[in-house]
């Protein structure tokens, strides 16, 4: 029931905003009700969290109730250990993101309300998408979150903002077609094999043909491909980020491009293990062009919200390479890699928005030297930016180091060539920070003022997590470890055996080994 | 049957046809009312008679939609390999079984929501939105008479309803001859009613002729292919044509012959590319109601017919037909979605659409899933009765936003004078985004479970690639419709921009219906899936 009601709870307040009467300016009401209700809703999700036994495994909190007898599907919400994780991520950030988002300034301010509505409703859809262990439950949500995202983006974006809306809806939904495709599938299939059913458990038990298996794995992989997005499917991203409000940007790729790669370890590995196996030298392949490709672009982009778009097509590389190198320090990796990356491209897009507010740009050329009036922003950018290229001490910095590790044991080409993502990402990052803050102030800079209390208050929790984390990450792993033991155990993969004689901690399952 | 040779002055016994009033009576009401509707025509008093017609009319279609909900729960379960309620009736002239009952309850559900659009008076300052006086031309002296008094056409209850009559038969048909009379019955009252628009009625009078006339021409075709099935078969019944088609008693040429004549005919209905072109025109001219009631009712009429001639009367050469349906479902949703991204007028971009979604329902007829008794899986019939019914009630609720959109010149249905739409009026601007959103199948709308249930049939039926297909095309589909919400809700208004009218409460009843309907059926399909499924397959 808790689950319900967490998920429940932003899309009540989303409603409740849009039924408010319309306030003058400066619609305080409408901006403190969100905040209000995001708070409620961080406080559940740690009720949820408090309740969850990190050492139990599995899915917990887990109810199941009939949805449509006809098609076997059921509304069934469960969390494991990677569920909750992002759960969190998504209830940590949405009042982040609203209590920044006080000072946008809309291009038609009457409508304050549907944006601050549309944010809730994002949330909602995101934590049901995330508990559902259903999977024609996960498809609805995760299709639907498109919605209140394409009225943000359409909405209250920059200028361009309709065309970027509708290459973001028409990309998405075409992987979400694909994936659509294979629900249909996989519902012929567990209804040939007796009864219909949609729900994780059942999906599990299920006999493919192995073509059948790779044929429904590559529709559900090009949607979460497209979403999380992988190179060469990633165009959209760039464009919707560049045009969105900073709030948006965040709960785009923090939030719902997460699901994305949470798809892909919840159902590509968990309904299709053979599959995911059989493709995972050509997603491999993929990633690290990513992770290459998205760091080289970034480092030639002008638009800073292009440049941190771009940024996270490398880190979604990153991740995804993580998850199919199928070890568990990988895997591991990757899932706090997704934490850490939410927090660390929040900070970077509230901070560098709240920059081009008040710049009235978004070119790195018509900054400079903004360090000297504004020391509190730019610390804040250089701690943000510094965690976006995973510095030791900060959080994303644990999370690359186990991705990569993890990667090495499978693949050492892969992991060589993704490491140098590293340096690529020293070059983007402290190159930006360079002509924006340093140096003589530019003319037309000295309007930027720094950063007021209702900013920092938005942005320190988020910094302040990215180096807690960075130090002391272990709380969060504990968490993630047994649900990453499961996964990796029915992916039948064990971790490959050392090469080395030295006796490390010895893997529990000697099978798959590596050569 | 009649062995005796009897002697030429002693005639046979002729006994009366044995009607089963009680199973029949839906349409016997629609059609009592329907004349009742005449007669009150020829005699009640001008002035209070637009009230009496749409009055009767309304609570003739309450009564018959009571009853078949009566009619459906009391149907006989049969024992077969196949779940199937129902009976023949009529002395085998009609079937009236789950399917086809259930397609009663959705016309009727249909007619009546177009019978309080056509009610509406609101819009036109206290006048309905047909013309005065159809014998005038446009533009004449007399037709500004007649406005100057205010004269109106009351007939067009009666007319509708008779064309309900039609497709509630043209729907349960079980012999051919029955169906072609039905498919008359529904088309020529619609011809009529295509031309008596208020507003742009030149245009409104090409669509009716360009619609009877291409009607009269595939009506041809449909007869021509029921000659050379009867000659192939020896009989109209569709399950004896079934026992001679799965015995090949006749010529194969023949049989293919009669099978492409027939679908000639009904994939015109639907309106199924390459038989699609009268849609776009008759959908732009026709009064927007009239083109709501079509665009509901006609193809769910069509879509009943066409189950039931290709599955019970030619079920068993599937293997002929199934190909060229195959193809021809694929160029519908391609042709429909590709086109509609170039139409700037609402109505024609609507009328794209519907072909569109003809070539979806087409996808999973071609399933031909027929289920078993034992199995819960959604078979081919109750996914395109499904389908049917989320896309009808969205259809009316889009044309009905479409008469509220308007300026001096009555309905705006250029698409940039949409421009803005979402500012000046959001709530009627949000209702058509949700249509646009059912019909490209976005998830938490009855569109998507419509469009998931075709595929999953289509699929059971080995299909899968052409689920691919489809889902592919869908994307292209949302593509339009995504722009018609961009353009309401994201791009600032041209010049004035429209005005949107206030409607009376009958509008506002059809919009609430069919917003619920399209939201409801998306979160909880549940209990009308069930139905559909629990009507199980055709008797014959």
């Amino acid at each position: 029931m808790i689950l319900s009601i967490l998920a429940a709870t932003p899309i009540v307040g989303a409603v409740l905003l849009a039924l408010l009467p319309r306030e003058p300016a400066p619609h305080h009401r409408a901006k403190y009700v969100a905040l209000g209700v995001s708070l409620i809703t961080l406080v559940l999700s740690l009720v949820v969290m408090a309740r969850f036994d990190q050492d139990a495994g599995g899915y917990q909190l887990t109810e199941k109730h009939e949805w449509i007898k006809v098609f076997g599907a059921y509304y069934s919400l469960g969390v494991n250990g990677i569920g909750i994780t992002l759960i969190l991520l998504t209830t940590i950030l949405t009042p982040i993101v609203i209590l920044a988002a006080f000072g946008d300034r809309l291009p038609d301010p009457k409508s304050t309300n549907a944006y601050f509505a549309w944010m809730l409703a994002v949330e909602g859809l995101a934590i049901g998408a995330f508990a559902a262990t259903d999977a024609f439950l996960f498809y609805v949500l995760f299709e639907a979150t498109l919605i209140p995202l394409y009225f943000l983006i359409g909405s209250f974006g920059g200028p361009n903002r309709s065309y970027a809306a509708v290459k973001f809806l028409i990309y998405n939904l075409v992987g979400g077609l694909l994936m659509l495709a294979s629900i249909v599938g996989l519902y012929v299939i567990s209804a040939r094999q007796g009864q219909a059913s949609f729900l994780l458990s059942d999906l599990q038990n299920l006999d493919f043909s192995t073509n059948t298996e790779r044929l429904l794995f590559l529709g559900f992989m090009a949607a979460f491909a497209i979403k999380a997005p992988l190179w060469p499917l990633h165009t959209w991203l760039p464009d919707a980020a560049g045009q969105a409000t900073p709030g948006t940007s965040v709960l785009m790729v923090s939030v719902i491009d997460k699901i994305g790669t949470f798809g892909m370890i919840r159902w590509c590995l968990g309904l299709f293990p053979g599959a995911s196996d059989w493709a995972s030298p050509v997603v491999i392949t993929l990633a690290v062009i990513s992770i290459l490709y998205g760091a080289l672009l970034a480092i030639g982009q002008d638009d800073i919200r292009r440049l941190i778009a771009f940024t996270s097509v490398s880190h979604f590389g990153f991740i995804i390479l993580g998850i199919f190198a199928f070890t568990t320090t990988s895997l591991a990796g990757s899932t706090l890699y997704m934490f850490n990356h939410g927090l660390s491209t929040a900070a970077l897009f509230l901070v560098t928005g709240m920059m081009i507010a008040r710049r009235g740009s978004a070119r790195i050329s018509d900054f400079g030297g903004v360090q000297k009036i504004a020391p509190i922003m730019s610390g804040v950018l250089l701690v943000a930016g510094l965690s976006s290229l995973s510095l030791p001490g900060l959080a994303p910095f644990i999370s690359e180091f186990l991705v990569l590790a993890g990667t090495f044991t499978r693949s050492i080409p892969a992991a060589a060539f993704a490491t140098l993502g590293i340096v690529l990402a020293a070059l983007y990052i402290l190159i930006m920070y360079q002509r924006v803050m340093t140096g003589p102030l530019k003319a037309g800079n000295e309007g930027v003022s720094d950063l007021d209390h209702r900013e920092m208050a938005s942005l320190t929790p988020a910094i302040i997590l990215i180096v807690g984390l960075g130090f002391f990450p272990q709380p969060l792993l504990n968490v993630i470890n047994p649900a990453i033991d499961e996964v990796i155990s029915h992916v039948g993969k064990g971790d490959p055996a050392p090469k080395t004689p030295v006796q490390i901690d010895a893997p529990a399952t000697q099978e798959g080994g590596h050569e | 049957m009649i062995a005796t040779f009897a002697s030429a002055t002693d005639l046979p016994p002729i006994s009366a046809p044995d009607i089963e009033y009680s199973l029949l009576a839906p349409v016997f009401i629609i059609a009592g009312v329907a004349v009742l509707g005449v007669i009150v025509e020829a005699f009640w008093p001008r002035s209070s008679r637009f009230l009496v017609q749409a009055g009767i009319a309304v609570l003739g279609i309450v009564a018959a939609f009571a009853d078949t909900i009566w009619v459906f729960v009391h149907l006989d379960k049969l024992d077969g390999s196949r779940l199937a309620r129902g009976q023949v009736a009529a002395e085998g002239a009609l079937a009236v079984d789950g399917p086809g009952v259930f397609a009663w309850g959705i016309l009727l559900i249909f007619g009546l929501l177009s019978m309080l659009l056509f009610a509406e008076r609101r819009l036109e300052g206290g006048l309905s939105g047909f013309t005065g006086r159809a014998a005038d031309a446009p533009g004449s002296a007399s037709e500004a008479e007649a406005i100057k008094h205010r004269v109106e056409h009351t007939e067009v209850f009666p007319l509708a309803l008779f064309a309900l009559v039609g497709m509630m038969l043209f729907a349960t048909s079980n012999d051919l001859l029955t169906m072609f009379v039905a498919l008359e019955v529904l088309s020529l009252p619609l011809y009529l009613l295509c031309g008596l628009a208020r507003r742009r009625r030149l245009m409104s009078q090409e669509a009716a002729l360009k619609y009877f006339l291409l009607g009269a021409f595939s009506s041809v075709f449909f007869l021509y292919g029921i000659a050379l099935t009867y000659g192939y078969a020896g009989s109209f019944r569709l399950s004896d044509i079934d026992v001679a088609v799965t015995n090949r008693t006749g010529g194969e040429n023949m049989l293919l012959a009669a099978t492409a004549l027939m679908a000639v005919g009904l994939l015109f209905k639907i309106g199924a590319v390459p038989f699609h072109t009268w849609t776009p025109d008759v959908y732009q001219g026709a009064p927007t109601p009239v083109t709501a009631f079509m665009a509901a009712g006609t193809k769910a009429a069509a879509f009943l017919a066409l189950l039931r001639v290709f599955f019970v009367a030619f079920g068993g050469s599937s293997w002929d037909w199934r190909p060229i349906i195959v193809a021809i479902a694929i160029i519908t949703m391609f042709l429909g979605a590709v086109v509609s991204i170039s139409q700037t007028d609402v109505k024609r971009m609507l009328a794209y659409s519907s072909i569109a979604h003809a070539g979806f329902l087409l996808v999973g007829f071609v399933g031909a899933y027929a289920g078993s008794q034992d199995s819960s899986r959604i078979t081919s019939t109750s996914s395109i009765l499904f389908y049917l019914t989320v896309y009808g009630v969205s259809s009316i609720g889009a044309f009905a936003v479409v008469t509220l959109v308007r300026d001096s010149g009555g309905e705006t249905t250029h698409l940039s004078k949409w421009a803005g739409l979402g500012k000046t009026s959001p709530v009627l601007a949000g209702s058509f985004a949700l249509f646009m959103l059912s019909f490209a199948g976005i998830p938490l709308t009855g569109g998507f479970i419509g469009k998931w249930t075709v595929f999953s049939a289509a699929w059971s039926g080995g299909f899968w690639w052409l689920v691919v297909i489809g889902v592919l095309v869908s994307a292209l589909a949302a593509y339009f419709y995504v722009r018609v919400i961009v353009l309401m809700f994201f791009t600032d208004p041209v010049g004035e921009g429209p005005t949107v009218a206030v409607p009376s409460v009958l509008t506002t009843t059809v919009l609430a219906v069919a917003v619920i309907a399209t939201l409801g059926l998306g979160i909880i399909p549940g209990p009308l899936l069930d139905l559909a499924q629990h009507a199980g397959a055709f008797v014959r």
